[in-house]
């Protein structure tokens, strides 16, 4: 029991190690080679473009189930049109950022694992080594760039869609009516609501890119060895996500009241 | 001396693969490094190049020692080198010409017309003109590793390695790695060391051949020597004898 404990915190304070080790290597990188654009953009693509469908899908069914959910406990004490109100806060500053990195770990995490994964067990960054290119500069780099400014505008699109579904639900299902509901929505929901939901995209972006490639380069021999890295990185990524939500949630409640 | 390994040690967990290992190797010299299956020899090739980082020990290139350098400062003594690894490790998502074009089009020292042409020339080199546009999984084994061959000459590198050169191929194919690598040591005027047990191969690509053996070089010696020598070691890895007591006992 103990040696499994011991096993267990070895390789989770390994991760964490290796994954600040990247962080800086990231950083470095940032600093002395030029980003390479070209493939920025392709991930951009592969990772924002790609995503549509599953982030546009989630935003909106989370957006509709809250709404129906607050309108049927708020009928009960007369505040039906406060919904949109709780619906904007919630997919803006919490739903929003999580659901669309969870998402994002599980889309965008996965395939960078796996074709980084494949790389490694395939000998490719070996040979990117000793062609003088560093793995960084060409492969994590791009990744990591691409999701971070990708992440911000999947999260805004995914707050849009679930407040515009609610709208539909409360105004065209539930019967609200729509002038009160629209404008108790503005009156309720403050800038710093969105700017939290912002600041966590940013960081969520950096933690699947992270985790994901961490997991890619340095994933075991074999295609066993690949299954193993791509689950790892959607799993890591996911919780690491929704741990930190609820740290950065404190945190920013401070710095943005 | 072009290369120079002093006392590299190197272990996985308890492994202990590399335990000591010493060799020198001259500008221009053609070297085999041969062994059994997991003896440390293609641990020894990536040593060379600091894929791998030794435990204890120098490895010196052109007067340089590379043990403990991180990833940029290694990067101008890789320019040095070209490999060709074991399963070619050609990129996938790129075309043969973007594969043997890599370095010349991340340096941009040459016009887009004189990178074509060389990569026609090292492509005609290996045997493969014309095949510019296909993808590394439209290719054979045997066409993959005379790519990958290409691909590590194309930018005129000092050193050579090749990691198990024709494993995995038949005989003619095999024999085709061996000419190519024969003319390009001849042509190029490179320095050539090939990790191997394929005893008829090493024979022909190399003017001395390096035995390891428990973590060691257990010989140094040129091609016919080490198939004339009478060292039980020797003897039995040459002519592929097993050591029945030992195989018993495991």
């Amino acid at each position: 029991m103990t040696t499994l404990a011991t096993q267990y915190a070895r390789e989770w304070f390994g991760g964490v190690g290796r994954g600040a080790i990247l962080c800086r290597d990231i950083a470095s990188s940032l600093l002395h080679a030029k980003v390479r654009w070209r493939d920025v953009i392709y991930q951009m693509y592969f990772i924002g473009v790609k995503s549509q469908s599953v982030v546009a899908i989630t935003g909106a069914f989370t957006g509709m189930v809250l709404c129906a959910q607050t309108a049927f406990q708020f009928h009960k004490v007369k505040m039906d049109t406060a919904t949109l109100a709780v619906v904007s806060v919630g997919m803006g500053s919490e739903l929003g950022p999580v659901l669309t990195g969870l998402m994002v770990a599980g889309r965008v995490g996965a395939a960078i694992a796996a074709e980084l994964g494949t790389m490694r067990v395939t000998e490719q960054i070996d040979a990117l080594r000793t062609l003088a290119a560093n793995p960084i500069d060409f492969l994590v780099v791009p990744r990591f760039v691409a999701t971070l400014l990708v992440m911000p505008l999947l999260t805004v699109e995914s707050i849009c869609l679930g407040i515009l579904a609610a709208y539909i639900v409360a105004v065209f299902l539930l019967g609200i009516n729509s002038t009160y509901v629209w404008y108790n929505m503005i009156h309720y929901t403050h800038t710093n609501d969105m700017l939290t939901g912002i600041i966590k995209t940013f960081i969520f972006g950096a933690i699947v890119a992270v985790i994901s490639c961490d997991k890619g380069m340095n994933c075991p021999d074999g295609a066993e060895g690949v299954g193993r890295a791509t689950t790892e990185a959607v799993v890591y990524s996911s919780i690491t996500i929704l741990i930190s939500n609820f740290f950065l949630t404190l945190l920013l409640q401070r710095l943005l009241p | 001396m072009i290369i120079e390994v002093r006392d590299v040690k190197k272990s996985f967990g308890s492994l202990a693969v590399l335990q000591g290992v010493t060799f020198s190797v001259e500008k221009g010299e053609a070297l085999c490094i041969i062994g059994t299956s997991g003896c440390g020899k293609s641990v020894l090739l990536k040593h060379l190049v600091g894929l791998i980082t030794p435990d204890s020990g120098e490895i010196a290139i052109d007067g340089r020692n590379i043990a403990g350098l991180d990833e940029r400062e290694l990067m101008p003594v890789r320019r040095m080198f070209g490999m060709l690894f074991q399963s070619a490790a050609l990129f996938d998502s790129m075309t043969v010409e973007e594969n043997v074009g890599f370095v010349l089009n991340r340096e941009r020292k040459s016009s887009p017309q004189e990178i074509a042409q060389r990569i026609e020339d090292v492509l005609d080199l290996v045997g493969l003109s014309g095949i510019q546009k296909k993808m590394p999984a439209e290719l054979s084994g045997g066409m993959r590793k005379r790519v990958g061959l290409a691909r590590a000459v194309a930018y005129r590198p000092q050193i050579l390695l090749y990691d198990e050169p024709t494993t995995g191929l038949d005989p003619i194919a095999a024999d085709t790695i061996d000419q190519l690598i024969i003319r390009v040591v001849e042509k190029l005027k490179v320095t050539s060391i090939a990790v191997t047990h394929d005893m008829r191969s090493a024979r022909r690509i190399s003017r001395r051949i390096l035995m390891l053996h428990e973590g060691r070089i257990y010989a140094d010696q040129t091609p016919d020597e080490l198939f004339k020598s009478a060292d039980p070691v020797i003897y039995r890895f040459v002519n592929g004898i097993s050591d029945q007591e030992k195989e018993v006992k495991k």
